[in-house]
Parts: C-alpha cells; sequence; structure tokens
C-alpha cells in the first residue's frame, strides 16, 4: 500500500535520511523503531509531506506522492497522528473532528465506538483534555478523513498503562476490522511486540533490518536500541 | 410564537427554532440600529454623523483585519496597503473628468482613469475587486514565510504602497492627493450598509467549514494541513476576503474624509486596527465590532480630560494631547487585567444575551 524507495532527506546541508527504502501494508502494523534521534519522525513527515523529499520515490496505494503537498496526501487516504498529539487546543472535540470533514459531512461514528470518551467530552475545548484524552483525540481526528493507513508518531509516550493498553487494542481492531494499515514508531518495545506484526529498525538515518516482528531478535536490540 | 417562547433562553429549543428565534431578532437589531441612525441623522450636528460614520468605517476595517489576524493567526501588517488602494481606486472612478484635471496639475492623470466616471456603488465594488486582486497577488510572497517575518513582510509591503503612491504621480497626484472627493448625502447609510454587510459575511465564514479551518491554521499549520487543508489557499481566501472589504471601506474613507493623501495610509492606520482587534479579542469578529466603536466613540469622549478643568477648587488648565496619554493608560489596563480582551475568541449570540437578560430578571 505505501512503498518507499531511495528517499533521501536532509536538513540544509546535513544527510538525515539515507536510501530509506520500505513498504507497509493494508490491514498490518508495521513499526519503525529506533534510538532518539535516528530520523524516524523526519520519515514519518516526509511520507506525509510535511517535509519535503530531496529525491526517492513515496508511492501510496500506486500513486506517486513524492511532490503532493500534505493536504492531498491527507485526502488520498493517509491520516497522520504528531508526536506530542498537537490536537487543536482552543477549538473543541467536536471542532477538532470536523476539521478536515467536507461540508456538511458527519464524524464517522466509529470514531465515537472506538473513544466513547470523546462522545461526552464533544464540547469541551481539546486543551482542557487529558493527555491520555488528548491522544485518542488525536487519533479520533486522523480516523475522521477514513484514511487507509494511519501513522502513528509514538501513540503512548506520557499515557498511563491502561490507556496505552487501549490503543493498542484499538490498533489491532484497525488492522484487523478497517483494513487499515498502521505505520508506528514506539520506543516501548513490549508494546511494538504486541501491537506490530512486522518491524524496521532504523539506526543513523538508515534501514539496518527488518522483517517479522517474531525475527526481531535481542541481539538487534542490544546493538541498534538499547543505549 | 408565543413571546415567552422568544424571549425565555431556558433549556436549548430545536435547532430550527433557534435559528428563527435568532434570525428575527437579527432584523429587530438591524431595524433599531436603522433608527439609532435616523435619529443620529436627525437630530445630531454634522459631527456626530461624521463620527458614526468613521465608526462604521473602523468596524468594517477591524472586522475583516480579525480574520486574517485573530482568525487565522497570520499576524500581517498590511490593512494600511489595502485601504490606500481602496480608497484611490474609488476616488479615481468617483470623481468627475473635470474635477481630476483639476487636481492633476503637475503631471496630468494617465487615460483611461482620465475619462472614467463611475457612480459610488460600482467603484466600491471595483475598489474592492482590485485590491482583492493586489492582495492575491501579494500572498504568493506573503505566505512563504510565517510568524514575525510575515509581520516584517507586510509591513514592508504596507510600506511600499505608500511610496508608490507618493512618486506615481500620474496615477495618484503623489504627495498633493486628491482633493475635492464628493462627502456623500447618505454617508451614513453607506457606511453602516457595509458595516452590517461585512458583519454578516464574516461571522457566516468564521462559523463555517472555511471558518473552521481558518482557526485550525491558526492552532497549528502543520496538523491542519495534515488533516487535508490546504494551508496555503486557506491563508489565501482570508487574506483576500479581508483585502476585498477593506478595499471597500478604504473607498467610503474616502469619501467621508474628501481629501486624500499618501501620509494618511500610514503605518498608524494598521497600529490603530491592531489595537482595535487586540482590545476587542483577537478571533472574535463582534468583539472587534465593539472595540472599534469603543474607540472611535471613547477616543472623541476623552476630548473633555483637554478642556480646562475645575477640581474642588484647583484650576487645571487644558493640556493638548492628555486625551492619548490617558487613552495609552487605558489600553495598558485593559491589557493587563483583560489580557484576553474584550470577547476573548467568543462570539456575541443571541442566546448569550437573553441568558445574560434572564438571569437579571431572575435577579431579587
Amino acid at each position: 500500500m505505501l512503498a518507499i524507495k531511495g528517499l533521501n532527506q536532509f536538513y540544509g546541508e546535513s544527510h538525515i535520511l539515507w536510501d530509506i527504502s520500505l513498504e507497509a501494508r493494508e490491514g498490518s502494523c508495521l513499526c519503525l523503531l529506533g534510538r532518539n534521534g535516528v530520523g524516524k519522525t523526519t520519515l514519518l513527515k516526509t511520507i506525509m509531506g510535511l517535509l519535503p523529499a530531496r529525491s526517492g520515490v513515496i508511492a501510496f496505494r500506486g500513486q506517486d506522492l513524492t511532490r503532493r503537498p500534505a493536504s492531498d496526501r491527507a485526502r488520498l487516504g493517509i491520516g497522520y497522528v504528531p508526536q506530542g498529539r498537537e490536537i487543536f487546543p482552543l477549538l473543541s472535540v467536536e471542532e477538532n473532528l470536523r476539521v478536515g470533514l467536507r461540508r456538511g459531512a458527519e464524524i464517522p461514528p466509529a470514531i465515537f465506538e472506538l473513544f466513547p470518551v470523546l462522545k461526552s467530552m464533544l464540547h469541551r475545548r481539546g486543551g482542557d483534555l487529558s493527555g491520555g484524552q488528548q491522544q485518542q483525540l488525536a487519533i479520533g481526528r486522523a480516523l475522521a478523513l477514513e484514511p487507509r493507513l494511519l501513522i502513528l508518531d509514538e501513540p503512548t509516550e506520557g499515557i498511563q498503562p491502561n490507556i496505552v493498553r487501549e490503543i493498542g487494542e484499538i490498533i489491532r481492531r484497525l488492522n484487523r476490522e478497517a483494513g487499515i494499515g498502521v505505520l508506528l514508531v514506539e520506543q516501548k518495545l513490549a508494546f511494538a511486540r504486541r501491537v506490530a506484526e512486522s518491524f524496521c529498525l532504523m539506526d543513523k538515518g538508515r534501514v539496518v533490518t527488518s522483517g517479522a516482528i517474531e525475527a526481531l531478535s535481542q541481539e538487534m536490540v542490544a546493538q541498534h536500541l538499547s543505549v | 410564537m408565543s413571546l415567552r417562547g422568544i424571549f425565555s433562553p431556558g433549556p436549548l429549543p430545536p435547532a430550527h427554532l433557534t435559528r428563527r428565534r435568532d434570525f428575527w431578532l437579527s432584523i429587530m437589531g438591524i431595524m433599531l440600529l436603522a433608527g439609532v441612525l435616523m435619529g443620529v441623522e436627525r437630530l445630531a450636528g454634522g459631527y456626530w454623523v461624521h463620527m458614526t460614520c468613521l465608526a462604521a468605517i473602523y468596524l468594517v476595517l477591524a472586522a475583516s483585519y480579525n480574520l486574517v489576524n485573530g482568525v487565522t493567526g497570520q499576524f500581517s501588517l498590511a490593512p494600511n496597503a489595502f485601504v490606500a488602494c481602496g480608497a484611490y481606486v474609488t476616488s479615481l472612478l468617483t470623481l468627475t473628468p473635470a474635477e481630476k484635471a483639476l487636481s492633476f496639475i503637475l503631471e496630468p492623470l494617465v487615460w483611461p482613469l482620465s475619462v472614467i466616471h463611475l457612480p459610488l456603488g460600482l467603484a466600491l465594488i471595483i475598489a474592492g475587486l482590485v485590491t482583492a486582486v493586489m492582495a492575491f497577488g501579494m500572498g504568493f510572497t506573503v505566505f512563504r514565510v510565517r510568524g514575525d517575518y510575515l509581520a516584517i513582510v507586510t509591513l514592508g509591503l504596507g510600506e511600499v504602497i505608500r511610496v508608490v503612491a507618493n512618486n506615481a504621480q500620474s496615477v495618484t497626484n503623489g504627495p498633493l492627493g486628491l482633493k475635492g472627493i464628493t462627502y456623500l448625502t447618505h454617508n451614513l447609510w453607506w457606511t453602516w450598509g457595509l458595516a452590517v454587510a461585512a458583519l454578516f459575511v464574516l461571522t457566516r465564514l468564521a462559523k463555517s467549514s472555511y471558518g473552521l479551518a481558518l482557526k485550525a491554521i491558526r492552532e497549528d499549520e502543520g496538523a491542519a494541513e495534515s488533516m487535508g487543508i490546504n494551508v496555503f489557499w486557506h491563508k489565501m481566501l482570508a487574506f483576500t476576503t479581508d483585502a476585498f472589504l477593506e478595499g471597500m471601506a478604504g473607498g467610503l474613507l474616502a469619501h467621508l474624509i474628501t481629501t486624500i493623501s499618501p501620509s494618511l495610509f500610514t503605518f498608524f492606520l494598521t497600529f490603530n486596527l491592531l489595537i482595535i482587534i487586540v482590545v476587542g479579542g483577537l478571533g472574535s469578529m463582534t468583539g472587534a465590532a465593539c472595540a472599534a466603536l469603543l474607540i472611535t466613540f471613547g477616543g472623541e469622549w476623552l476630548r473633555v480630560v483637554e478642556e480646562p478643568m475645575n477640581i474642588l477648587g484647583l484650576s487645571i488648565p487644558g493640556i493638548p494631547g492628555m486625551r492619548m496619554v490617558i487613552f495609552s493608560l487605558l489600553l495598558m489596563a485593559c491589557m493587563l487585567f483583560m489580557r484576553r480582551g474584550l470577547m476573548g475568541k467568543s462570539e456575541f449570540s443571541w442566546r448569550w444575551l437573553l441568558a445574560c437578560l434572564s438571569r437579571r430578571r431572575g435577579r431579587p
């Protein structure tokens, strides 16, 4: 569904991503692993179009997205939940969910089914919600556009354990029941092992290894993840 | 429908009833405004008519400026450019060829402007469109940058327009400006007509799905973009709508003060508008409207302090300029104690007013 080939990204003159190639499949969860600063968030932002790619190809469901703006990518079916949530703090929960919708379109009821808490807080301001609720709102907001691929950047960061479990369960349901692909960046290894089907390990801006999540060995973790 | 049904806010009535109630209340509000304007026209002197017109023009300028600065969160400092453009275009179109020939003594006015003579309504619309086109062109440069940089670029563009007006002798008559612009007999109705129309359009826009997208851009551009909002074109929409309305208001301003020159459209005009929208509450259209009225009339009312006074046998001579000192102090107090302005980000609604009234009535 999402195929990236030979992607290179620079901040000014410093080379951040080196020849990245990876593939995310429909109805499956791919977890991007790596230490801080290896370029995971940069890669997600480049996929979303928030940063322009210097070279390489980003294809989504057979369409070349490399030069398309982020708004087009969102309309074509990529949902993005940024790191630190970045909900619209002064807009109400309802407005947050409506932002991307066309005029007169309704918020998909499935969102409230996945996150019942949002239904009861519809008129609260986004900024007044707790961290966990904001994370649910951020995911709900991305789902409002009914994406085929959901990109989650560290969705469990600073969230209490029961909501982390809930988010894990929701990712699996999105995979299984809605066939939505998930591209996940995660630092919590246990969480990644529980929800992802495949992994992609990054180090110093390169993909060093990838495969089924069961193949993620202790040596790989020791070499590329532990500090 | 019983009056009680209209006037008691109580629990929220069905949406279509609320809409109908708000519609009729709005009609009543407009009729009340018309009554007040008629009163001002008949009973008050020319000075008060002038001030009331000026307040309406400031209302349009502030409310439309608020669309860019308050709702979309783009710190633009370009309104003086838009007002100047609107004022010049309208004046050049409504002045008769003979009047133009009389004004342009150093260099003749270029053809076809020298022969065109249009009625005011048409001239205002053309002025709005020309200003909007100018803003559209400017937008491509302006929206390459954000935040403080955007402020500097727009400040620069505002200054460019003023300098152009100063030097394009054969179009603007340079520093001599344009004189003898007709003072309208029905100025009150023109200015307040535009004010009501602008406020209607702007509040509708702010409430629509476009308005929501603009607010999302204000909150977080990256997140808005990844929600499928084309940030650039939405900013353009706000910027050109602002320019269209400010251009029209500029045209009416020219017809109110009857003489325009580049020195009228300096940064201070923008600065005044900025004060108004901050006092009104960045992001609130009705807040901007209230603040426009408050500051235009309040500024006049403060003239009292410049007159010689006698307090407890102590006679204080009138100090010219004292008004601005007090005005600044009041603004500072406003910023210290009401940081979010008069209205914050909320808008006036009939429901809110009714709730306030019924609370007051319910008090023993």
